[in-house]
This record gives structure tokens, sequence and C-alpha cells, in this order.
């Protein structure tokens, strides 16, 4: 019974000390290798061989590549780095896995094609992306949707904007916001209120948390940006009207009939700085915005870039 | 360590051999000249790539697969012929079994690496003609998929203490496929919010990690492996496999052979 | 010192996947063997032997309970080198010969090298495996392999001996020639016990015996301290038709086929029934054991163990 006793007690010791400084070493032997899971990304020539050596297995592997594709952006986006190298890699392994996937190619619509820190700056890489989405579902109306997304928001290429609009919009089921976004796109008409009805659009109808979050960021930012747009035309024809600067943003609240000092998305009042400018008082709230921002702002770089 | 440990991987390793296991080895061989042949006819350019690639993943392959099947059957297969009766009652410790079984069929393992590590080499140089420094490290690489195996060992060995061979089979196989996404699963992981991201992580460091040991693909290209990585792995390999071994051995030492 | 010393030894089982119950393979069992002796442990199959010789192996562990050998605490791993054993139908590594086999067995049991060579020659030829050199075990016959596992249960000079079944799957030359072993080892001083549900094999051998039947002790002594109470029946077959008086007074029961008479009596009157037959002038032609008084116990105490559990239930 002794040695039994004995040989428990000692495996036990064994089982908890081995166990748990295995795992201690796994946690060092992840800081040498801090992007593992994306090392293959930098070895695999193109997607094609990866779909053959998947040996069938191509589904769950083009889900294991999203999670990757997520996880690369969301990890580095949250850490404050501006540079997204192979997030257009990552999805375009992903979605030639799996070409059905079509949240991937939203993703990509949504964070390949904006400027740095918000996207990779690849609108081009986006575009393709997109296309080849729609070459494998036609009948997806949200890849037509972002495709004109990207054409307008990021290339300002109103024609070919409204072209996929206009395509979308003959997709059975397809949000009849398309129609409308096709006519706006010829007409140039309401920059806001266009800009608005896309971001409320992916806001609506995306499934994706962090697409849609970008979207709600997105809206907050824009309201802003009307805010101020507004706000300084009232002090342009305060100033038509009386010679002078208002001497506070109360007068102009006052002069304008506004019920109060208007207030900015965060719930904090706007301010109007000597020289009339409008302003937020926490220009870093609003990563987005591009209006009511301090002369020379720029936005703070949370910590440094490894690459 | 300890002479009975010794006679019982000795015996281990005996069986392995009589039951033909070694003979994968020819399957091996025809595999990687038939690729260093036909690959060389195609193209100059990646043949000494493919080479690489191909019988480094047969190398790990063939590896896990002998380690499965060979692990499940360690105990079990004693216990259902009854041959454990009649070592238990002599002056053998349970524990003794098991770790002296776990040499034998590292050992088995390490003896058949090292053939197929001698026909990666072979294949190699008749693709090239000649050894460049940088094929030194494929025998990194190989050293890393030995110690992948050191660790299906002892995890078959873990699931062979108290399952049937077929479950052993399955537990072991679905590990090494989870094991090889580690890495994926503790990115999972970290995304994750509240219970759901206690699971994952619990599960992500339970099993074995083995993305840090595949390095065939950036051999293959010729990238330099850190020392670091390599002092690393080692260590965990070893920490890993032992806890599964005690694992097996606690289990096993409370086990009732009916 | 006794050899074997059982102070209670229990085995509850749980069985069933789902919802596990209690099965009791072992009552607490109590038993004390004598250094020098072969011990019968006799019992139908099934009823508890072979979980009694595991728990003394330490294969399984008991319930509650527990044992000496040779004076020492069953489970100190050293007095495993003391002891031999031979489990039923027992089964080797099949891609060994005899000789590894006996070689792999003998490092086990710290046998050294130096005489382990002769060791196994020796025990090879003790149990009647000889020109086995080279031949793999999976080429041998069942026979054959219950002599390499008498071979090793015996092969490190073990003081006790227990074999489980060793007669079965022998041929009846095998198991003259097992019983003139074991009576061998008596010789040379070694306790013996085996587990058999043969009782000629117990009664011709064993000093003492133990009867187990559906996991409990039912008795145990000397085979004629346990048969006095009870007498065994004996068959005479006798050429005639006719039944002289004189059996027919002895309490016999008789059945008449075409020319010859079967007549069933106690064993104690086998004698005088042969005396009648003579002074008769009839031709006997067989006489034999139905039943010895071993077997008679045994049956008169598996009815009893039958009537107290139906009542019971």
């Amino acid at each position: 019974m002794k040695a039994r006793h004995r040989t428990t007690i000692v495996a036990s010791i064994c089982l908890a000390v081995f166990f748990i400084t295995s795992v201690l070493t796994l946690r060092s032997v992840d800081r040498l290798r801090p992007q593992a899971t994306l090392e293959d990304v930098l070895y695999i020539s193109s997607p094609k061989i990866l779909k053959r050596a998947s040996l069938g297995y191509d589904g769950l592997l083009a889900d294991i590549y999203w999670t990757r594709a997520v996880q690369y952006f969301g990890g580095r986006h949250a850490g404050g780095m501006s540079s997204f190298d192979l997030l257009a890699p990552l999805l375009e392994i992903t979605t030639n896995l799996d070409p059905h996937l079509v949240v991937a190619y939203e993703f990509g619509g949504n964070f390949l094609a904006p400027p740095s820190p918000n996207g990779a700056g690849q609108p081009d890489r986006a575009i393709s992306l997109l296309e080849y989405g729609i070459r494998n579902n036609p009948n997806e109306w949200r890849l037509y949707y972002n495709l004109g997304f990207v054409y307008y928001m990021d290339l300002k290429d109103y024609a070919h904007a409204a072209d996929a609009f206009e395509r979308g919009s003959q997709v059975p089921n397809a949000h009849p916001f398309l129609k409308v976004l096709a006519a706006q796109m010829a007409q140039h008409a309401g920059e806001f209120q266009t800009a608005r009805m896309l971001w409320a659009t992916t806001y609506q109808t995306t499934q994706d948390r962090q697409i849609r979050q970008n979207a709600a960021e997105h809206l907050r930012d824009l309201k802003l940006d009307e805010d101020v747009t507004n706000l300084q035309a009232a002090v342009t024809r305060f100033g038509e009207k009386t010679g002078r600067l208002p001497t506070s943003i109360y007068e102009l609240a006052r002069v304008e009939g506004l019920p109060g000092v208007p207030i900015d998305p965060s719930g904090k009042p706007y301010k109007m700085d000597e020289r009339g400018r409008i302003l937020v008082q926490q220009p870093d709230d609003f990563p987005l915005a591009t209006k009511g921002l301090p002369p020379g702002y720029r936005p703070p770089v949370k910590f440094h870039d490894s690459e | 360590m300890n002479a009975r440990v010794g006679y019982i991987a000795a015996n281990t390793f005996r069986e392995a051999v009589r039951d033909r296991v070694l003979y994968n080895l020819i399957a091996f061989a025809v595999l990687l000249s038939g690729a260093a042949i036909f690959v060389g006819q195609i193209s100059i350019e990646i043949e000494k790539l493919v080479v690489i690639n191909l019988g480094l993943t047969a190398v790990s392959l063939f590896g896990v697969v002998i380690a499965i099947f060979i692990g499940i059957g360690l105990v079990s297969k004693e216990i259902e012929k009854r041959t454990l009766y009649t070592v238990l009652s002599r002056p053998v410790r349970r524990w003794e079994f098991i770790v002296g079984k776990f040499f034998g069929l590292s050992g088995t393992l390490v003896v058949n690496t090292f053939c197929m590590a001698v026909g990666v080499f072979a294949a190699l140089l008749y693709v090239s003609h000649k050894f460049m420094p940088a094929d030194a490290l494929i025998l990194v690489a190989l050293y890393f998929i030995v110690l992948q195996f050191l660790i299906i060992c002892a995890l078959a060995l873990l699931f062979s203490s108290f399952s049937s061979p077929l479950l052993a089979a399955v537990f072991s196989f679905s590990l090494f496929v989870i094991g090889s996404f580690a890495e994926d699963l503790r990115g999972f992981a970290g995304m994750a919010h509240g219970i759901t991201r206690w699971l994952a992580t619990a599960a992500a460091y339970l099993v074995p990690n083995f993305s840090a040991f595949n390095v065939i693909s950036s051999v293959a290209h010729e990238h330099a492996v850190a020392g670091q990585l390599v002092l690393h792995n080692t260590l965990y390999a070893l920490l890993y496999a032992a806890a599964a071994l005690s694992g097996a051995v606690l289990i096993f030492e409370h086990r009732d052979l009916k | 010192m006794a050899a074997i010393e059982i102070l209670g030894l229990e085995k509850t089982y749980m069985v069933g996947f789902w919802r596990k119950r209690p099965k009791r393979a072992l009552h607490p069992l109590q038993l004390k063997v004598e250094e020098g002796e072969i011990f019968g442990f006799l019992g139908p199959n099934g009823a508890g032997k072979t979980t009694t010789l595991k728990l003394l192996m330490g294969l399984v562990f008991p319930t509650s309970g527990s044992a000496r050998i040779l004076g020492r605490e069953w489970t100190d791993p050293d007095i495993k080198a003391q002891i031999g054993f031979l489990p039923e139908q027992p089964y080797f590594y099949d891609y060994l010969t005899a000789h590894e086999l006996l070689n792999y067995y003998g490092q086990l049991s710290g046998v050294p090298a130096k005489n382990r060579k002769q060791r196994i020659e020796e025990v090879l030829q003790l149990v009647g495996l000889t020109d086995v050199k080279g031949v793999q075990l999976r080429k041998f016959s069942k026979g054959m392999m219950q002599r390499a596992g008498i071979a090793q249960a015996i092969l490190h000079d073990p003081k006790v001996v227990f074999l489980d079944e060793p007669m079965s799957g022998l041929d009846p030359m095998g198991r003259r020639e097992v019983r003139d072993l074991m009576e061998q080892l008596k010789r040379e001083g070694k306790t013996v016990f085996f587990s058999t549900h043969i009782l000629s094999d117990a009664e011709a051998l064993c000093d003492r015996v133990a009867i187990i039947y559906k996991g409990e002790l039912r008795g145990v002594g000397a085979v004629a301290d346990l048969t006095s109470s009870v007498q065994g029946r004996i068959e005479i077959v006798w050429q005639g038709t006719q039944v002289p008086a004189s059996i027919k007074a002895l309490g016999a029961e008789c059945h008449v086929t075409a020319d010859t008479v079967r007549a069933v009596i106690s064993e104690t009157r086998q004698d005088a029934a042969i005396d009648a037959l003579r002074r008769e002038r009839l031709r006997l032609i067989s006489l034999t054991p139905v039943r010895t008084s071993l077997e008679e116990y045994f049956v008169e105490k598996m009815r009893k163990a039958d009537s107290t559990a139906g009542g019971a239930s």
C-alpha cells in the first residue's frame, strides 16, 4: 500500500509541476514568435497551392484563415498599429479556400480600402477581392454594395460607384437603398447625406461585430463633421450680418435661435476659439472626424509599431 | 534510470521491429525517390524545395501514424492478451512499465526517423549534387519532429492507459490535429469574452501546442531557426510529455486489471 | 511462518456502463497456507478463484482487507521476487521465442545475467519444452504455451508458486507431468497454491484444499477431513440379468439391461459388494467411482449455498 501511495503522490506532483512549467514555457515560446500563425502566409506563394494541400478540408481551413485575418486586423488595430500588410493575403487565402464566405469580402471592403490607420490603404486589393467575390456569389447584393462603397468613399470614383450600386440593385432581394444610392451617385448630391446613408446601411445589414462597430464610429464622427459644418456656416452668416465674429458660442446659439449650446456626439458642448473656429473639446474621442479639430491636430499614436 | 525500465523499453522496441513496423521505411523510400525523380524533370528551380517539404512532411506524418497506432495498443493490448499479468506479478512497479513503454516507443520512432532522415539527405544530394551549409537547418526541423513524437507517444500512452484502442486512437489523432492549430485556438481565446474566453484559454493550454514545432516551410526557404526557439521547444516537449506520462502513471497506478 | 495469509480480502466491482452498481466478486476471505504445502483452491468457473489470485498478485486492488506473503505485506514489490505466477490460459509475447521470453522475465525478476542462460535451459527441460530454440511463441500449441507459462512461473526459483488452472488445455500425459512437477516443487520445499475446478487433480495432489463458491469460502481443510462426513458412490457392472439379494441388501439402485446389471452403491460398501458377487460367481465387468467423496462434499456445499441464497431472495 505504502509504495503505491508514494507513487500516486509523486505522480500527482509531477503532473502539476510539469504541466504548469509547460504552460510557462509555451508562453515564452509565444513571445519568441509573435506572428506565428501568420508565418505560412509569408511562405505560401499561391492560395491555390494551399487549397490543394488542404486535402479537401478547405472549408475548415478557410474558417481558420478567416479567424486569423480577423485576429490580425483586430489585434493590430486595437494595439494602435497602422500597417496591415498581411490583411490582403490572409483574406485572399480565406476566400480562395471558401469563395462563399461573404463576410470575408465585406471585411476586406471595410478594412482593406481605407487609408491608414483605419485600414490597409489598399483600395485596389479591396476592389479585386470584391470583384472576385461577386464572380463567385453573383446574388449577394452586399458585395456590390461594398464595392460601390469603396469606389465612393475611398476612390471618389462616382461613375464606378454608381455602376456597382446599380448592378447590386438588380439582384433579387437587394436592399432598396441600392437604387437610391445609385441615383445619388449620378447627382453627386448631398455628401453628408449619402455618406450617412452608406454607413447606416452597413451598420444595419452587417453580421460582423467589428464591421458594425466601425460603422457606428463613422456615423458618430460623420454627425460631428456635419454639426461643425453647419455651425461654421452660422458663424459665417453672423459675420456677414454683423461684420464681426460672435463673442462666444452662446451668442451664436442665441442668434441662431438654438435652445442651448449644441453638443457633440459624446455629449460635450462645442466650443469656439478666438478666430471663430468651431472645435470639439476632446478631439481624441473622434479618430475618424475631419472637422472641428484644432489646427495641426494629429491623432495620438498608442504605441510604437513593431514593423 | 532503472534496469527494469530499460528491459521493458528494449522489449517494446523488439516488439515493434518484429511486428514489421519499420517496413514503413520502404513506402517512405519509394515516395521520396519517386518525387525526387519526377520533380526534377518538371522544374529545376523548386525541386530542392519540394524534396525538403515533401520529405519532412512525410517523416512527420509517418511518425505520427506509427506513434499513435503503436502507442494506443501499448497498454491495452497487454491487458487484453494478459501478458501484463506475468510482468506485474514480478518486482516491476506499474510506473516502470509505463515509463519503459514510453522509452521503447520513443526509441522506435527515433530509429525510424533517423533512417528517414538519411533518405531525405540522400534525395537532397540526388537533386542538388552537393550539400550546402543551410541544409543543416533540416536537422533542426527533424529534431523538432522528434520532439513532437515524444509528446504524441506520451499522449497515446495516456489514452491507452484508460480507454479502448479505438477511442485512444481517436483521442490522440484529434489532439494531434487540434494541437497543430493550437495557436489559432489561443488567438480565438484572446478574442472571446467571459466564460468562453476562460474555457478557450484553458483548452488552448491543455492541448499540446505543435505549431511552434513546425518549421518545415521556413527551413525549406532556408530561414534560420532561432536558438532560443530550439531551447524552448525542447523544454516544452519534455515538460509536456512528462506531464502526460505522469497522468498515465496516475491512472494506471489505480487501475484494476480485470 | 505461514507462506500465504489472506486477511479478509474483499473485492466489489462496479459494473454497468451508466448506472454503476456494485457486484461482489469476493466476500471477505480468510485463508492461511503453510510453507511447503500444495494447496488446492477449488471452485467452479466464476467462483472467485481468479479474482483471489489477481488480488494476491496486485493486479486488482481489494475493496478491503490485506494479505501477507512469507510474512511480508503482499504489495511490497520486493516480495514479488519470491513468488511465481501462472495466469489462467496464459498468453505471452508471441513474437518472442521461449528463450527470449524467459530471458526477459529473468531480467525483470532480477535473475543474475551470469546464470540466467543456464537456468532457462534447466526450466525448459523441467517443463518438457525441448527443441524450441528459434521458434516464436506464435507457433506454439496450447499445451506448449501452458508449459512455457509454468516455466516462467518457476524460472526465478520462487518460494511460493501461484498457478491458476495449471492443468487446463493439457492432454492426459501433460496433466500427469504437471502433477509430477508440482510434487517436485513440494519436495524442493516450495509452497504451491493452485486453483482448479477439476477435483480429481486436487484430490490426488493437495495437502489441503479450500472450496470457494459464488465468491465465498465454503470449507477448508485436509481432503480426508473434509470428506469424512460424506461418501462417494461406486458404479458396479456385472454380467447377468439378476440381482442377488445380498447386493440388494447393500442398498444398491440396480438397472438391468440386455445381459448386464448396473448397480450404484455407497463407496464404503464396495468391498462387501465385490465379495457378494464373488460368492454368487458373477462376472464383474467394471467398477468406477460415480462421485468421489470430495465431489460429493462439493456438490453438497453448493446445494446448501444455493438453497440459502434462494431462501433469502
